[in-house]
């Protein structure tokens, strides 16, 4: 980073004493990037600030709008619903960030060793990232199905009659979590890998010298030298999580009695089922906070370890 | 507590055991699903729910999958994910690198603070912007038309993205190289079009992957924006068969693997690209 900002500085001075294209550069730059740019301010910038602005009005499907200030924000805060939902979406954040760093770490750690045959496992691992969500949750409430469904096939074989899993209150987030853990888990564990080879050879070469075991030379050397990887992918799975719509749209449908229903879901059911624009955008600028929040503190920690490694 | 040579060379074979038994269980669990559905995919429809079950169908059944070609405009919905995603994965790689080029290489005024704007936006959830956009659509007449599913993801997030990946590799391509063709009187275009293009294939091919991948999966554009069958993606039209009661699995399941499986197959023969592309992106990010 502090080389290319050398380089940059140096690399000015040296043209724009004798390139003529860097008299127009700023004509050229603008050019460049002003598709871009553009884009940005018209279907990002505008809707945001859009956004904002219908939540503090009363937007019904037809009619005229009217503006009421903070009272949206006041009924969520009063809505027994939006807790509800605000909740299901904490279990599920934290059902799922620590059931997929988990099983990534553990599954990157001999995959970024040198046995043979972890190049296949490394595939097979990744393949779900790449098969679409909504295939992936079709299939597994497939197999989740109460009567003969794959699943309770195989219980039934054991001699277990199972549950009615995706229709049951109590069990219903749980599958949910266990087959979105499945689906993502793959990305972390690549970007775990990777992680894991940078860590220089000789720290274990000299921790198996001073006689070190497998776990000590794990909580000592490996996680430390990974923390940085580590915490920036479970902020970025913490928001992901916070943003789980597909396989509950599929899988459940927000309930059986709302017992799945979360954040996305609520916004996407009252903007777009129930047409309350305003609420909904009170509701996304919710979302919006939470998520600008994480992005913060992950910026910040980032900060932190660049200047710390530099 | 130092231990014997002996015992650290078996507790090793060992651990190694354990290792493979470990993945070996994991990924059977993440290969189940698929095998479940190229299974029932082959099924008769009797025999779908069949106890016990039945990895390898007797008979096997191909006329699920001409069926479903037959009953609905699954080629419809195939072009519709196909032609999206290759546009938007083209705007995306024109126009991201064509502004990565310039944050990396061009001393315009503003460029700092343009770039760092520009890359504060990748956090804005989707879900925010949605209920203003679908109005502002509906208002223009855009609704239920593929504009939004192409225009959006190539200055959303995702085109954010590509900027960024894009400018980190001109930033390590060497100047000289730039230098020179100044000398010999290329302008900034031709730089760009002939220099530093084709010395981007490896961002850019990382990019194709990410780009088409994300149009080709997205679920809650089309959700919104789209509600006429015969414009629907993939994803979306998939998602409607499970709202039908009683669910017709077997046809269902040959539906999805006709989905799935072309992008298997690149993702097998590209695989290196795409998971050192992963590992780089998100590393560097």
């Amino acid at each position: 980073m502090q080389s290319t900002v050398v380089n940059r500085e140096a690399g000015v001075k040296k043209r724009r004493s004798r390139s003529p294209l860097d008299r127009d550069a700023n004509r050229t730059g603008w050019l460049f990037v002003a598709p871009m740019v553009l884009g940005f301010a018209l279907l990002l910038f505008i809707p945001l600030m859009m956004a904002l602005y219908m939540s503090l009005t009363d937007w019904p499907l037809l009619g005229k709008a009217s503006f009421v200030g903070l009272d949206n924000y006041q009924a969520i805060f009063s809505d027994k619903e939006f807790w509800k939902v605000l909740g299901n979406t904490l279990y599920f954040a934290a059902g799922l960030v620590p059931l997929n760093i988990g099983l990534a770490l553990l599954l990157a750690l001999p995959l970024a060793g040198k046995l043979p045959g972890m190049g296949l496992f490394r595939t097979v691992l990744f393949i779900p990232v790449m098969t679409s969500l909504i295939v992936w949750s079709i299939v597994w409430k497939y197999m989740f199905a109460t009567d003969s469904g794959f699943i309770n096939q195989l219980l039934q074989l054991l001699g277990v009659t199972g549950p009615s899993w995706l229709y049951d209150e109590s069990l219903a987030m749980p599958v949910v979590i266990i087959t979105s853990v499945l689906k993502n888990v793959g990305l972390n564990m690549v970007l775990f890998i990777a992680a894991l080879q940078q860590v220089p050879v000789h720290l274990y070469e000299a921790a198996k010298l001073d006689g070190a075991n497998k776990f000590t030379t794990f909580f000592r050397i490996t996680l430390p030298m990974i923390t940085h990887t580590l915490f920036l992918t479970i902020i970025m799975t913490i928001i992901g999580s916070f943003k789980v719509f597909g396989q509950i749209y599929v899988m459940t449908q927000g309930g059986p009695v709302g017992s799945t229903e979360v954040l996305v879901y609520y916004i996407w059911e009252k903007a777009f089922k129930l047409y309350e624009f305003g609420y909904a955008s009170a509701l996304a600028y919710v979302l919006f906070i939470i998520i600008l929040a994480l992005t913060l503190l992950q910026w910040g920690l980032r900060k932190r370890w660049v200047m710390h490694e530099g | 507590m130092r231990a014997d040579h002996l015992s650290i060379r078996r507790w090793d074979r060992l651990s190694g055991l354990m290792q493979y038994a470990f993945l070996t269980v994991v990924s059977a669990v993440m290969l189940m699903p698929f095998l479940w559905m190229v299974s029932t995919s082959l099924k008769e429809p009797a025999k779908v729910f069949l106890f016990p079950p039945q990895f390898i169908p007797t008979p096997i059944r191909l006329s699920n999958y001409t069926e479903v070609l037959q009953s609905i405009p699954f080629h419809l919905f195939y072009w519709n994910s196909v032609y999206i995603a290759a546009l938007v994965t083209l705007g995306t790689i024109f126009f991201a690198s064509l502004a990565g080029y310039a944050f990396a290489r061009i001393p315009f005024w503003g460029r700092g603070v343009v770039f760092l704007l520009l890359l504060s936006t990748m956090m804005i959830p989707n879900e925010v912007i949605a209920i203003p956009m679908f109005l502002f659509l509906r208002e223009i007449g855009l609704i239920n038309t593929h504009v939004p599913l192409i225009l959006l993801p190539i200055f959303g997030a995702g085109g954010v993205f590509g900027v960024f990946v894009m400018r980190q590799f001109f930033l390590g391509i060497p100047k000289e190289l730039e230098e020179a063709a100044m000398v010999d009187g290329y302008s900034r275009a031709q730089i760009y079009s002939r220099i530093m293009m084709p010395l981007a294939k490896p961002a850019i091919a990382t990019l194709v992957i990410f780009t088409f991948l994300a149009s080709w999966n997205d679920f809650f554009d089309p959700l919104i924006y789209i509600s006429d069958r015969e414009l629907m993606t993939l994803p979306l039209a998939l998602s409607l068969f499970t709202d039908e009661s009683g669910t017709a699995w077997h046809h269902l399941m040959s539906a999805s693997v006709m989905a799935t499986l072309p992008l298997l197959i690149i993702f097998f023969f590209a695989q290196k690209q795409f998971i050192e592309g992963v590992s780089m992106t998100g590393l560097k990010e």
